[in-house]
């Protein structure tokens, strides 16, 4: 036998209503191939005869769910085969709607679909639902078994008007299927032989059309991107390697390549590609996943993607429409935080808009929804607190899907459509409505700074070495507090110790300690104090965050060495190895220069 | 990119992910041909490194080569591993070879049971000093939520329905009926406290992928699987009083390649050496209890 053909299996899935034939026609293909263990087919056949029972093929795969000694394995999930050509991976998609998840679970690792109509029953409401989710998870590759024809009596006009029904609701979520096959799994017609019950037809037989269907290719001529997964350094090992790692979804690069992050917009080249036992790598290409060192140490995050300078960027919003298919056993509504899942992003995400809830099986809408029932399709606007990046489906399908958690469960699937404007954000919102009701302290701010010899600033120390900022902050809040000025150093452990230590919800917790720090500055600044803290690893949202929580007064951010913001401007710039004793003083200094601390009252 | 680049691309991404979701992580070892296998791919994830520690799960009974080999490869790639074991069964003279357990119920307590209390930390633990050479009596044993497994969606029935990630409860059962759905390289990593969950890298690789993958990538593997010229080879590694030989004459990787592709074993199962498998429920009642 050659081996180069049958290499690598295709994954078929076999949708469609519930009793439309499905595991008739799997258990024919598997005979018909040769497939079965040997005696199964006389065993089924006798059990049938002792039982009264009329013989089905559909009863082999009952048979074999239980088999614990067969070559094959059949059952609910997947099923091996193969024929001349090549191997089979058989994925049975459940056609119940209560097992929708699993028909999409089924159908995303497809490379190619079977979808079964019943002749007599025609088109139903699975038959629809499940041509959308295919439409949906982008399977191209579609054959149509219109089958039971031994029950219409092989009638052409019969087939041709489901055809032409069928193919008319697909058009409208350009989907084109390859084939229409009039099959009968009961009778064995068209399965594996062309039967003289069909002389009318002269298309493939369902053997012939598998046969056909090609391996999915990898995407490797679109623009790169890389979802960046993690990054490594495992020094205590004496590898001082700094490893970018993912998987690629798109596109290819090579050393040397200039490559942007997004949405942080750091630049670099890459200066070597990694791979464990193999041959010195110069290029990678979609599907593989390789590491990356760059010729610059970066601070880059997992969920930033990795994109070639010389291609075009991803979309950056905190706004965007999408389609999404839900799930969830609860509905999708306004006023919860869900985690999103696009690529290595793992964000907050709320539903700010339904603009249409679909019914997915007649592809009209309805009209009014605020919510996103189970099982509903629906174009609904989406919003992460900080800008997430992302491609829309129709430029780059790969890079444009995400999933929704909710309860700790996936609970949505949703494609891209656009980005949308980012109008004012929820944040923004907050706070000039916060601003607007503020009551003002009958101390004027002037009054207070007369007082306390010094006026109040909320002092952000950011370092990538956490340790060393709190250093620096402790440092000038002893100095502080040595000239009695009212100063209060507070360290982001106690406060998700303490203050945060209500935050359970996924994926929210960072955003909301950066809130809650922000809430504290504001009535910390307003009550005069200078307030000092250091973070590690926060970026560019963060810090705007806090600027905006914190207004009407200002942020004073002290920056030392490396970090993984990019266009926040910093008041001061410190390198990793100033001396505490400089540094601090450098801080004292543009304090007075700000005027906080004027001199002549010390 | 060939088939075997995509089944390691797949099986490196899930590790990845594995490792970046889930704190107490630890990968089971049953110094098998799959196993193995997996550890390779960590070794690719990681560029070399193994970021979590192994777990191996001692019967007493396994084959005398499969400890050596353990041992061998443990010190040799500084693996930190380690080796739990239902001592008090043992003791008690409770097992399957001593006469006084069937073989289904000596698998509960020499494996499920065993890797359940091992996991969680509640018995001892040995772990490999590396300083030292030789295993120790762990101190604080960290109880682990996430587990690395090899198992493949083609050994038997109950194995194809699993996800890459999948969840189990306190009492380590699986609901097979109702599975969170996986799509798009996302996959459930969110999960309520008190449940752990199995990390499945290998699900869609078959018997034949694992041996062309070790043949590519020249994994050292434990000599028990080839025929030494008694025209018998172990297919599948166990504890020796239920593992029986089958009759080959592959005598290295290249062999037992031809031998699947099409020879004898095509259409004959890869657990057929296994007899706790023919008990009444089989492996199907064995892993809803947590088997592996």
């Amino acid at each position: 036998m050659s081996t180069a053909k049958n290499e690598e299996p295709l994954s078929v899935v076999m949708a469609g209503h519930v009793d439309h034939g499905k595991s008739t026609i799997i258990g024919r293909l598997l005979a018909e191939t040769g497939a079965l263990p040997q005696g199964k087919l006389e065993q089924v056949r006798e059990t049938c005869r002792r039982n009264a029972k009329p013989f089905e093929y559909a009863f082999l795969l009952d048979a074999l769910k239980d088999e614990q000694t067969q070559g094959i394995t059949i059952d609910a999930a997947r099923c091996f085969f193969r024929t001349a050509q090549r191997r089979y991976i058989l994925i049975d998609a459940p056609g119940h709607v209560e097992f929708l998840k699993n028909m999409i679970t089924g159908a995303s690792r497809a490379e190619a679909a079977l979808l079964v109509i019943d002749a007599k029953e025609g088109i139903r409401e699975n038959t629809k639902r499940h041509g959308y989710m295919m439409s949906m998870l982008g399977l191209r590759q579609l054959s149509v078994l219109v089958n039971k024809m031994d029950l219409v009596g092989y009638s052409q006009e019969v087939f041709e008007k489901i055809r032409a029904d069928y193919t008319a609701f697909l058009e409208r979520l350009q989907l084109q299927p390859v084939s229409f096959i009039p099959v009968s799994g009961m009778q064995g017609v068209n399965i594996a032989a062309r039967s003289a019950e069909t002389p009318w037809y002269t298309g493939p037989t369902v053997l012939e059309q598998i046969d056909r269907f090609r391996n999915k290719e990898f995407p490797d001529k679109l623009p790169f991107r890389l979802p960046v997964q993690d990054i490594y350094k495992f020094t205590e090992q004496g590898d001082e390697r700094r490893i970018l790692a993912g998987t690629i979804e798109t596109g290819s690069i090579a050393v040397g390549d200039e490559v942007v992050f997004q949405p942080s917009g750091k630049r670099s080249r890459i200066q070597s590609i990694e791979y464990f036992n193999g041959p010195t790598k110069t290029s990678a290409s979609a599907g593989e996943a390789p590491g990356f060192t760059l010729d610059t140490q970066l601070y880059v995050k997992r969920g930033e993607w990795m994109t070639k300078a010389d291609q075009p960027p991803l979309k950056t919003s905190t706004r965007f429409r999408v389609n999404l298919f839900w799930m969830g056993r609860a509905p999708l509504i306004k006023s919860k935080t869900y985690k999103l899942k696009l690529g290595a992003i793992r964000s907050p995400v709320k539903l700010v808009d339904v603009l249409a809830v679909l019914d997915a099986t007649e592809l009209s809408t309805v009209a009014n929804k605020q919510a996103v029932e189970r099982h509903d399709v629906a174009e609904v606007i989406l919003e992460t607190p900080k800008p997430v990046a992302f491609d829309i489906v129709g430029d780059i399908e790969q890079t444009g899907r995400l999933v929704i958690v909710d309860n700790y469960e996936i609970a949505g699937a949703g494609i891209i459509l656009a980005a949308e404007a980012a109008h004012s954000s929820t944040l923004e919102e907050h706070i000039r409505s916060r601003e607007i009701a503020w009551k003002n302290s009958t101390i004027a701010r002037e009054e207070r700074t007369a007082s306390y010899g010094h006026g109040a600033k909320f002092v952000v120390f950011t370092s990538a070495d956490a340790a060393l900022g709190e250093t620096f902050a402790q440092t000038l809040e002893k100095q502080l507090f040595a000239k009695q000025f009212k100063t209060y150093y507070l360290g982001i452990e106690n406060v998700k110790r303490g203050l945060d230590a209500d935050l359970r919800a996924e994926g929210e917790i960072h955003d909301d300690h950066i809130r809650r720090l922000g809430e504290l500055a504001r009535i910390l600044t307003d009550a005069g104090q200078i307030f000092i803290t250091s973070l590690a690893g926060v970026d560019d949202y963060d810090l705007q965050a806090l600027a905006l929580l914190n207004s009407p007064h200002e942020i004073m951010v002290i920056n030392i060495g490396e970090n993984s913001f990019n266009r926040f401007e910093p008041a001061l710039n410190l390198a990793a190895d100033t001396p505490v004793t400089t540094g601090v003083e450098a801080v004292w200094n543009l304090l007075r220069q700000r005027h906080v601390i004027v001199d002549y009252q010390i | 990119m060939t088939h075997l680049d995509k089944l390691e691309a797949q099986g490196v991404h899930i590790l990845r992910e594995a490792y970046k979701e889930f704190k107490s992580l630890v990968m089971l070892w049953s110094i098998g041909k799959d196993s193995t296998v997996l550890l390779w791919l960590a070794r690719k994830a990681f560029f070399g490194h193994v970021p979590f520690p192994l777990m191996h799960i001692d019967t007493s009974f396994k084959i005398p080569e499969m400890i050596a080999y353990r041992d061998r490869l443990a010190l040799e790639w500084r693996l930190d591993l380690i080796v739990g074991q239902n001592t008090a069964a043992l003791a008690a003279k409770q097992t399957f070879p001593a006469g006084t357990l069937s073989r289904v119920d000596c698998c509960k307590a020499l494996k499920s049971e065993a890797l359940r209390h091992t996991l969680s930390g509640e018995w001892p633990r040995l772990r490999m000093d590396h300083a030292l050479g030789r295993y120790m009596p762990e101190e604080k044993r960290e109880a682990f939520t996430g587990v690395i497994v090899g198992v493949r969606a083609d050994e038997e029935g109950s194995r194809s329905k699993e996800r890459y990630f999948s969840a189990r409860d306190q009492q380590h059962e699986w609901d097979v009926s109702d599975q969170p759905p996986e799509l798009w390289k996302q996959f459930k990593t969110d999960f309520a406290p008190g449940t752990h969950v199995r990390v499945h890298p290998l699900l869609d690789w078959t018997e034949l992928n694992i041996w062309e993958y070790i043949e590519r990538e020249n994994i050292p593997i434990i000599p028990l699987y080839f025929n030494h010229g008694d025209g018998c080879r172990y297919r599948s590694l166990g504890c020796y009083p239920c593992t029986k030989p089958v009759e080959s004459e592959a005598r290295n990787v290249r062999e037992i390649i031809a031998e699947l592709q099409s020879g004898k074993f095509v259409n004959i199962a890869e657990r057929s050496g296994r007899e706790q498998d023919k008990e009444d429920g089989g492996l199907e009642t064995l892993r809803r209890g947590g088997y592996m």
